[in-house]
């Protein structure tokens, strides 16, 4: 029979036997005291063991349905548009739980109590008549207070203003739920911070309350008990250590910091949208063996060109950068090097040399990574290279590429340097078999042809190439002309056609 | 805090105390109503405005009027279907955004001939008509010809025909708030050729379907009448009315330290998740013809994202197995042009195909996205 008795704390045990309230949670330890002290209840208890549960005492987790409350206005009906809640779900007081539309007027309903829905009497569209049930709650034992349906002629919204916020005497605002928390763990509410609406004291608060106090965080039961405060520092040590410390001066006792609690908690979500396409983009680009080729590119000559002809182009209405000049370039040296826009069979077994030059464009937009491509590199100017890049950065940062201008590309380029780096090992977008990453230009010194260390403005490039057809001479002389057209703008006029 | 101040009109921003809120202000102001005037044009400041009003104010003793205008968007209710109700390719070639609020209610569209106006006020306060009264009063006081009357449905009629203004209202726990438009010197050719839906036929849906009716400005019947002055006598007539005497005081909706948390709010209701993805589930069943085919295409869509896509082709036009490829590409897919556009030619990209096919695959894709 002692044995019995330490299975519970002594206070909550005496409160039991004197109250006879039960608890779903300890019902099997409730019915082993009783199977020691009165076995013939308990038969008569386990015949009617569902009755007594419910109809003795309140505090047996009740099911309470939750009324749909008066809108106002004489309305009778309202159509039921969307739930924020399913079955099974766990609400707290004032969380939202559906939303309701009458008349032009959208209206969200919030739960009067804490609890577990167990059960939803609407579907969506539907109409749902003013006093009837909307849900049902199971709440927490002692968490009815007031009348409980909604009365249907007064907003029952008032009634709850005056138990929850206007209660006489009492400065502090809380729930009745909130309080019982307090109560049972000695907290006086004055000494808690809210941090709700005006300053209410929500459950967190307490929460954080008791964490301070005692350095853990407890779950929020009704019978939980308070751990002691941490014992007093080791620095005030046994009488055996005391000797020896005698002649160390009193060491400063180790402060105690409540553990900091991290409430982050992770997030998984499916892979859709703009990350879907890239995830099957570079699945398929893995089967794809890359090298990579790096180089430096002297831009110095580049940059003057441009600073030059930008104002005429801005006449024309066009912003011109260095984008325009590096894909010309590229194209150029295409003409001369045709394996590299072409494209590898899926048996490898032939390659296609594709006419056409459709450079592509790694463009980062707010959604993600968009590859646009200019057609037919080869016929443009370097000008109308611009209009056209312009056009499609334009539709790209509106959301308004169609598929024809995101397919089709036989070489891509990324001006990554444009956001930062130097150096990149790009991925070959399939069906395409190079890519190229420009870095930034950066200001550097280097030696001229005359020893003299001058100003340069230097580029890194970061070619990457299929090596099942490309070799690394071939991509290091495409890489060398592509490079000399851009160190000395004038030789592209010769070969422009 | 107070930067200028005329008898009439005064202006917040630059809080000298940290500590102080808009809601702080408003209880050291200790006045029964408020009339209050956004400084922004935004659409999502200003709707972010109005619910941190209604999420941080103390309405239970107090009234808030609230006077704002945009610059040209749509704005969808709470539980309507965009595809139903505007044209979103012209919208999006015009440039005009698109907004949903968190209000009951049909679709609108503002521009600077537009005045909004929002009633906060407890629930028990709640009184749509008195508040159309302020309207229809204020009009007649500005012009005692004027023929303007407030329906049971709450829109305002001008000469009893054509309205000028519409009405939507969202109640919460404790407070609520009824906003209204009035149409003054609006854009009518935009106006009508944004809000007719170029796919409604195709759709299935159980949203909240606007009710269209014949619109006219109050500056088309007196050009005199401008949205200033209007909003002027619309202010006093609501101190008239219910016995305030409060100066219209102007707003910055961009101020987060005078009303922490809009920030987030405003971005919140900027997200595709908000906007689009709140549309009640929907179907989409229609028959497009590509290259003289006939094909027949049914969607199912559920918070904006594509739950079923179904295309009937004739299999001699292109082999099933592309087809069935090209729908799955599209099956969880927002929605949205841009995005079924980019899933498109992520799967033309890996996966080798004639140019014969591939040109049939994009125009069979530019078909279902002229739906979108």
């Amino acid at each position: 029979m002692a044995a019995v008795i330490t299975v519970r704390a002594p206070f909550a045990f005496m409160r039991r036997l004197v109250s006879l309230r039960l608890h779903k949670r300890c019902c099997s330890k409730v019915q082993s005291a009783y199977l020691v002290y009165r076995p013939h209840s308990y038969s008569l208890i386990a015949g009617q063991q569902q009755r007594f549960f419910r109809t003795s005492c309140v505090a047996a987790r009740p099911v309470m349905p939750f009324k749909l409350s008066d809108i106002g206005e004489g309305i009778m009906e309202v159509t039921v548009k969307e739930w924020y809640v399913k079955e099974g779900d766990k609400v707290s007081q004032f969380d939202s739980i559906c939303e309701v539309q009458s008349d032009k007027a959208s209206v969200t309903i919030t739960s009067r109590y804490d609890g577990i829905i167990r059960k939803l009497y609407y579907d969506v569209d539907s109409i749902a008549l003013v006093g009837t049930a909307l849900v049902d709650i199971e709440t927490d034992a002692g968490q009815v207070e007031g009348p409980q349906e909604d009365v249907v002629e007064t907003p029952a919204v008032s009634h709850e203003e005056h138990t929850h916020q206007e209660i006489k005497g009492l400065k502090t605002q809380a729930t009745p739920a909130v309080r019982r928390l307090a109560m049972e763990n000695t907290i006086k509410l004055s000494e808690v911070v809210g941090t709700g609406k005006d300053g209410r004291i929500l459950k967190e608060d307490i929460l954080n309350f008791i964490a301070r106090q005692t350095g853990a965080i407890l779950p929020p039961s009704p019978f939980q008990e308070i751990c002691p405060p941490p014992p007093a520092p080791v620095a005030h040590s046994t009488p055996a250590a005391k000797p020896r410390e005698k002649t160390t001066p009193p060491s400063v006792p180790t402060p105690v910091i409540p553990k900091p609690v991290f409430t982050g908690k992770d997030r998984t979500e499916p892979i859709k949208g703009f990350q879907k396409a890239m995830v099957r983009t570079m699945s398929a680009a893995l089967k794809i063996p890359h090298f990579g080729y790096k180089d430096e590119v002297d831009l110095s000559q580049l940059v003057r060109l441009r600073s030059e002809l930008k104002g005429l182009s801005e006449s024309r209405g066009v912003k011109l950068s260095y984008m325009p000049f590096f894909i010309k370039a590229a194209s150029l040296s295409l003409l001369h090097f045709p394996i590299l826009n072409s494209s590898l069979d899926e048996n490898c077994t032939n390659i296609t040399y594709k006419a056409a030059h459709n450079i592509g464009l790694a463009m980062d937009t707010n959604q993600g990574l968009l590859v646009p491509n200019v057609k037919n590199v080869q016929m443009l100017s370097v000008f109308e290279l611009a209009v056209e890049l312009n056009r499609l950065q334009t539709l790209g940062s509106s959301g308004q590429l169609g598929t024809v201008d995101l397919t089709g590309g036989t070489f891509t380029l990324s001006n990554i340097g444009s956001i930062g780096g130097t150096y990149a090992k790009p991925v070959i977008l399939p069906p395409e078999v190079a890519i190229g990453a420009l870095g930034k230009i950066q200001v550097l010194p280097r030696f001229n042809h005359k020893d003299e260390v001058v100003k340069a403005h230097i580029m890194n490039v970061s070619w990457s190439a299929d090596h099942r057809i490309i070799d690394g001479a071939t991509m290091c002389r495409f890489s060398n002309m592509w490079r000399s057209y851009l160190e000395n703008p004038a030789t592209m006029v010769l070969d422009l056609k | 805090m107070i930067l200028r101040l005329s008898n009439r009109a005064c202006v917040l921003s630059g809080s000298a105390r940290l500590k102080s809120t808009l809601s702080t202000y408003f209880d050291e102001m200790g006045k029964a109503g408020i009339i209050l005037k956004s400084a922004s044009a935004g659409i999502f400041e200003n709707l972010a405005l109005e619910d941190w009003i209604h999420d941080h104010v103390d309405l239970q003793n107090r009234s808030i009027l609230l006077l704002w205008r945009n610059s040209p968007v749509v704005v969808i209710g709470r539980h309507q279907n965009p595809w139903q109700e505007c044209n979103l390719p012209l919208m999006r070639r015009l440039g005009i955004p698109l907004a949903r609020r968190r209000s009951g209610g049909g679709t609108v569209f503002h521009d600077f001939g537009n005045i909004n106006m929002t009633f906060f006020t407890s629930k028990k306060k709640y009184d749509r008509h008195r508040n159309l009264k302020v309207v229809t009063s204020a009009l007649k006081a500005l012009r005692p010809d004027l023929d303007v009357t407030a329906t049971d449905r709450f829109d305002i009629l001008l000469n009893g025909h054509h309205k000028i203004s519409g009405t939507a209202a969202k109640l919460g726990r404790t407070s609520a708030y009824h906003h209204c438009t009035l149409l003054c010197s609006v854009d009518r050719s935009i106006l009508s050729s944004v809000l007719k839906s170029n796919t409604s036929e195709v759709i299935r849906s159980n949203a909240t379907l606007s009710v269209p009716s014949p619109v006219k400005n109050l500056s088309d019947v007196d050009p005199t009448l401008d949205a200033d002055t209007i909003m002027e006598a619309i202010a006093s007539q609501f101190n008239n009315e219910f016995g305030f005497d409060s100066p219209v005081i102007t707003v910055d909706p961009a101020h987060e330290a005078l009303m922490p948390g809009i920030h987030k709010m405003t971005n919140d209701i900027q997200m595709w998740e908000w906007i689009y993805g709140k549309t009640p589930k929907f179907s989409v069943c229609t028959s497009l013809v590509v290259d003289d085919v006939n094909i027949k295409l049914d969607m199912d869509i559920k918070s904006g994202t594509v739950e079923k896509c179904v295309v009937e082709i004739p299999e001699d036009w292109l082999p099933p197995e592309t087809v069935n490829e090209f729908t799955s590409a599209l099956n969880g897919s927002k929605y949205c042009p841009n995005e079924a556009a980019v899933l498109v030619a992520a799967f033309m990209r890996t996966r080798s195909m004639s140019a014969d096919v591939a040109g049939k695959i994009h125009r069979l894709c530019e078909g279902v996205l002229s739906v979108m």
